[in-house]
């Protein structure tokens, strides 16, 4: 169906950013931050608007298009700015438009008095804008426009204090790191379209290509997956290119949680799902994905383990929690890879929100060996950070849960036992990690600065309203995706409501059946595991109150040391690849091959040229004997050549 | 005669005719000579805008012909005419001239007459080189051109502009000769053959010559070319000139002069000898590859800005280049594209480079840091121009970097595999140099009250970013117009491919080409 509405979905961030980016330092601190929610807030209504035309249309046929106009045209090549919305694109939008909204509700008392006030609401509205047309593209190349439009914003967001050195590198550190990722993706991308072009049909259409997908060669097919998931590496902070995520927490906590948690980095995985007519023929690529996903998980939860920083350690979770995501499309469970981005929006945003709540509480204070003891100081905060910690643990009943679980025992089903097992011991981490910064927060002794001390307070109605939203998702959110293992406990059909809203968008991979008593087994397992997690970080950080980094740091120094330095990824990065690249374009290519050899050479033959010239001009001496002379002993050397001849 | 029928004569002449008048001012009412030159180049931009409205993007052939006898004896006429590639080109002259005229309006305190009329004169040659379809009058207007360049960056550059000066006019020189030399023996040839001689362009497409005779030809030609896009290894003249050229001289330089280069290629070195020109095809876009890496990677660590954009434009118009090379229609679109885009980009950051030095007095990015805070606009505006030229999608420069790079991964994918490492190294060395001007504290104290843009010198960058987001967001209705031009380039020098049996630059492993172009 044709819907001209659905382009007002991005019309209004735009206009948003326009107005903000050129006028709003002169409209106001309040007027700018009333245009920017009001811009995603229609964005919001219209997609719900949309989300309910949908659901009355038959499961099947669920298809919104809305063509704008033609783009690109080279040749027999088209590219129109098309926009589409199916099931998958709902989900989306409706996370990002509503995650969305909530974090500009929030940010509105968060960035309360600061200098460059409209400045920040220009760019969340311009990083909204992207981000829907990421997801609302219905071509690869439109698609791609939203891609590296986010990944602009995420750099001016993260580099938003760019007076900080820390936050002006980082900035730049994640839009190189992700131009890295990129070049893969286009390479994909254009190795994908020669392949529809050698066939004949030169399209970049999501659904053309779906339709004509069969005609290229498997072979290629994995080529092109593994290049695109390249790119996703690069987004959604895989191994081996996540080393941006880390240092973006430099930005704003409200961009944090938005684009570095909530939506942004999720786009590989949207992508990957988005191409799954591809993937599924390309079952070796698909395999890449979940090995790097499982990799990602277990490796960024050690790290998370040791870190300090309130927001690294959300950081590192962040980029373990997509490991997650990418295990689920990997296994070609795609609707469990949704499935937990959704309720990882919810948590993580709330638990990002959190952090900056109790950084806004205790004057910018982000180390938590610094806090403790903030539970009856901060009760809201608290309360929502609680909830959303035992959201991403995997608490029974709680939104992680469900989408955790349902990863996990596709993993399991599919057969692929040792990714199953990073995520398992990654579940254990997990709730581990959350809960050590929750008690080192919330929980124990004090160990406030007196300056902070003084100053703590709970955050204003603008910010803590969010949290609570936030807060009733992360809980309540899982509640669409029960597996039909529990739904059948107690006579709920069909209780998978989620895997079969998205059903019709996802080609299927064989079916792995699996016997209930196993599934129950799993499921048991993984309860146990969180339970654990939190039990230990209960038992270290309040029950004995050791002080486990000290432990660490004395009985096993060098595991220690290797993960509080990330495993030293990015000292071997600048050692191996940036240092030398440098080096030898500075003292090799400039300084000696440019000037010395290439300028050298012209200017050298110029010299010579001079030099000759010179020499050359000393027979014209302008003497006419000499000229005389020189006539005559041509002549007769010319007659002596004919007359000796 | 008639305004419709001689519009490219007026065109050319226009500012030549603002020239004579413009002598009559007397020298030291600077301000009307600086109003009057302003005046005479926004006409010319309104006149060349004619040309867009009359042009018939679905005809294949040359339009606004325009035929005279000039010499007889030799057989030269005075012949004009142009298709889309050329229109763009015109059009990227006229629009770029009165902004820099603008631009220039306070930078420049010595003999101001002269230089303002100069620029008039120098318009006239480029345009003049764009629409000659005479090998004659395009050589008169090609070394035409450069005395005005010449002259701008000897007397108006910097400390060592005289030594800039010579040797960019002596490298282009040198090269120009040989491409004389080959034009004089195309006239021979051409006339030995049919019996009749001249130097008309579209007559000479015709001439077949063997593979032995064709090479020489084609490496002269080339080789002026080279010189003056520039492609590596001919490129040390460039940062020299830049950075010695006055701001207005750097961006026209930039903008327009180094697209006569690839002009070059598309126009005359490619389609007059196509046997040629598939021999060293893989060659040409081997040194471009070399060139987009070796331009990034040299960019990425100078300390002098202008330096390190001059350097970028290698690397820019490396991509060009391949894109002229790949030969099909995306990527030959790109690369027409892509000469206007690096021409917008380009042009416009030497434009705010220059700016900053009227500010400073230098131009070492190690003077700069954190300007961001005391000239707001000035790093806005600068930002997106940054963004323009790493080629961000929804800006121009990625329409023509995305078809350039489809297109050449079409001809072979390695090329495509190279090149787009061009992609990675271009945000290093942009946002490297953005950080180092705009970011960071103010170390330096004299960045601490510099004043922001002038409204003059926002109206000057206003067109410029008009353009680069028009481009990036609707680039069909210049696509539209580039597209036959693409065409028939593509059938002069690849069907004698197939015929001469020397089609296998494309390796077995690249796709097969469907029935698409036709």
């Amino acid at each position: 169906m044709e819907l001209n509405i659905v382009r007002y979905i991005l019309i209004f961030p735009l206009l948003g950013f326009l107005v903000n980016g050129l006028v709003g330092k002169r409209l106001g601190n309040k007027a700018v931050g009333w245009i920017a929610n009001s811009a995603v807030f229609i964005s919001f209504a219209l997609v719900v608007y949309i989300f309910i035309q949908l659901l009355s249309m038959a499961p099947g046929s669920r298809l919104i298009t809305d063509t704008v106009y033609t783009w690109i045209n080279s040749g027999s090549l088209t590219i129109d700015f098309k926009l589409m919305i199916d099931p998958l694109t709902i989900v989306m939008l409706l996370v990002v438009t509503g995650v969305g909204f909530l974090i500009h509700i929030y940010s509105i008392g968060y960035m309360h008095g600061d200098r460059s006030y409209s400045r920040f609401f220009a760019y969340l509205n311009l990083f909204m804008f992207s981000m829907l047309l990421l997801v609302l593209s219905s071509n690869i190349v439109l698609m791609f426009v939203g891609w590296e439009g986010v990944g602009l914003c995420s750099y001016l967001l993260i580099g938003f204090w760019y007076e900080k050195d820390s936050a002006a590198n980082a900035g730049k550190k994640a839009f190189i790191t992700n131009r890295v990722g990129d070049y893969g993706f286009l390479l994909g991308l254009f190795l994908l379209a020669s392949a529809f072009a050698s066939k004949g049909i030169l399209t970049l259409d999501f659904t053309t290509m779906a339709a004509h997908i069969s005609l290229i060669s498997p072979q290629i097919l994995t080529i092109v997956g593994i290049l695109l998931f390249v790119g996703a590496t690069g987004k959604s902070a895989q191994l081996p290119l996540y080393v941006w995520l880390p240092d973006a927490m430099e930005g704003p906590t409200p961009v944090s949680a938005l684009i570095h948690a909530a939506t942004m980095v999720t786009a590989g995985v949207y992508m990957i799902a988005r191409m799954n007519f591809l993937y599924v023929l390309a079952p070796e690529a698909l395999e890449v994905v979940a090995i790097v996903g499982g990799l990602t998980a277990l490796y960024a939860a050690t790290i998370g383990l040791v870190q300090n920083d309130i927001k690294r350690v959300l950081a590192y979770s962040t980029i373990s929690q997509l490991g997650y995501m990418f295990v689920g499309v990997g296994v070609g469970a795609f609707s469990a890879g949704i499935f937990h981005l959704m309720t990882h929006a919810f948590f993580k945003a709330l638990l990002f929100l959190g952090a900056g709540s109790v950084i806004h509480a205790l004057s910018g204070e982000q180390d938590m060996r610094k806090m403790g003891g903030l539970k009856n100081k901060i009760p809201v905060t608290h309360a929502v950070f609680l909830a959303a910690a035992l959201a991403i643990s995997g608490i029974p009943g709680l939104s992680g849960f469900f989408s955790k679980d349902s990863i996990l025992a596709a993993a399991y089903a599919s057969g692929h036992t040792v990714i199953w097992l990073l995520g398992f011991i990654t579940a254990l981490l997990t709730a581990f990690y959350i809960f050590r910064l929750i008690y080192m927060t919330f929980y124990g002794e004090s160990r406030l600065d007196k300056h902070a001390a003084e100053h703590v307070h709970e955050s204003p109605k603008v910010m803590t309203v969010p949290l609570i939203i936030l807060a009733v998702l992360s809980v309540i959110g899982g509640y669409i995706g029960v597996p039909q293992l529990l739904g059948n406990l107690v006579g709920w059909h069909n209780s998978d409501i989620f895997v079969n809203f998205l059903a019709p968008v996802f080609r299927t991979m064989p079916k792995h059946e699996m016997p209930v008593s196993t599934e129950s087994w799993l499921m048991i397992g993984s309860i146990a595991m969180a339970i654990l997690g939190v039990f230990f970080a209960w038992y270290v950080y309040i029950k004995s109150k050791m002080r486990p980094a000290e432990h660490a740091a004395e009985s096993l120094p060098g595991v220690y040391r290797l993960l509080l330095n990330k495993y030293y990824v990015d000292e071997v990065y600048n050692a191996i690849i940036i240092k030398p690249l440098l080096w030898m374009s500075e003292n090799f290519l400039w300084k000696i091959f440019d000037v010395r050899v290439v300028d050298g050479t012209v200017n050298g033959s110029a010299q010579v040229t001079q030099w000759a010239s010179t020499k050359l001009r000393k027979i014209q001496t302008g003497d006419f004997q000499v000229y005389v002379m020189l006539f005559l002993i041509g002549v007769i050397s010319v007659l002596a050549y004919f007359v000796l001849r | 005669m008639g305004f419709k029928e001689n519009i490219l004569s007026i065109i050319i002449f226009l500012p030549l005719l603002g020239v004579l008048l413009g002598a009559f001012i007397p020298k030291e009412n600077k301000s009307a000579i600086k109003w009057f030159t302003l005046i005479v180049s926004l006409v010319e931009f309104i006149v060349s805008l004619f040309l867009v409205i009359h042009f018939d993007s679905s005809s294949t052939g040359m339009q606004f012909t325009e035929k005279y006898a000039w010499i007889p004896v030799y057989h030269i006429q005075y012949q004009l005419g142009i298709d889309g590639l050329s229109l763009l080109l015109i059009l990227l002259t006229t629009f770029l001239t009165p902004l820099v005229l603008l631009g220039s309006w306070t930078y420049i305190k010595k003999r101001e007459k002269e230089y303002y009329l100069w620029f008039l004169v120098l318009e006239t040659g480029m345009i003049g080189v764009f629409a000659s379809l005479d090998l004659i009058l395009f050589y008169v207007f090609w070394e035409a051109m450069l005395i005005p360049m010449y002259i701008i960056i000897g007397v108006w550059g910097g400390p060592r502009r005289i030594y800039a000066a010579v040797k960019f006019f002596i490298y282009t020189m040198f090269g120009s000769l040989l491409m004389l030399v080959a034009i004089i023996y195309l006239y021979f040839a051409y006339g030995s053959q049919t019996g009749t001689y001249t130097f008309d362009l579209l007559k000479l497409y015709n001439l077949s010559l063997p593979m032995s005779t064709q090479i020489w030809l084609f490496a002269a030609f080339a080789l002026s070319f080279a010189i003056k896009v520039p492609i590596f290894p001919f490129h040390t003249w460039l940062p020299d000139a830049h950075v010695e050229a006055p701001t207005g001289g750097s961006v026209i330089l930039a903008g327009v002069l180094l697209k006569m280069g690839t002009y070059g290629y598309m126009r005359l070195a490619m389609p007059l000898f196509p046997i040629a020109a598939n021999a060293f095809l893989p060659y040409l876009a081997v040194l471009a590859i070399i060139g987009i890496i070796y331009g990034a990677l040299v960019a990425m660590m100078q300390p002098d800005i202008k330096k390190l954009v001059a350097y970028s434009s290698v690397s820019h118009l490396g991509f060009v280049i391949l894109g002229l090379m790949a030969l099909n229609i995306e990527s030959v679109d790109g690369a027409v594209l892509q000469m206007i885009n690096h021409g917008l980009s380009t042009g416009a950051l030497f434009m705010l480079v220059g700016m900053l030095y009227e500010r400073r007095h230098t131009r070492e990015l190690s003077e700069f840091g954190g300007i961001a805070k005391t000239m707001p606009v000035f790093a806005t505006i600068f930002m997106v121009v940054t963004l323009s030229s790493i080629g961000l999608p929804g800006l121009n420069g990625f329409v023509g970097e995305f078809l350039i790079l489809l297109g050449s991964f079409f001809a072979n994918p390695v090329y495509a595999v190279l090149a787009g490492t061009g992609v990675i190294l271009g945000a290093v060395y942009m946002l490297r140099t953005y950080q180092k001007v705009f970011w960071g504290k103010i170390t330096n104290k004299a960045n601490e009250d510099l004043h922001d843009l002038s409204a003059r010198e926002i109206i000057v960058m206003i067109p410029i970013l008009i353009m680069i987001v028009w481009i990036g967001v609707y680039p069909k209705p210049f696509l539209n117009i580039i597209h036959n031009a693409s065409e028939s380039y593509i059938q002069y020098v690849k069907p004698q491919t197939a015929q001469q049996g020397q089609a296998d630059y494309q390796p077995s492993m690249a796709p097969q080409m469907p029935e698409r172009i036709k």
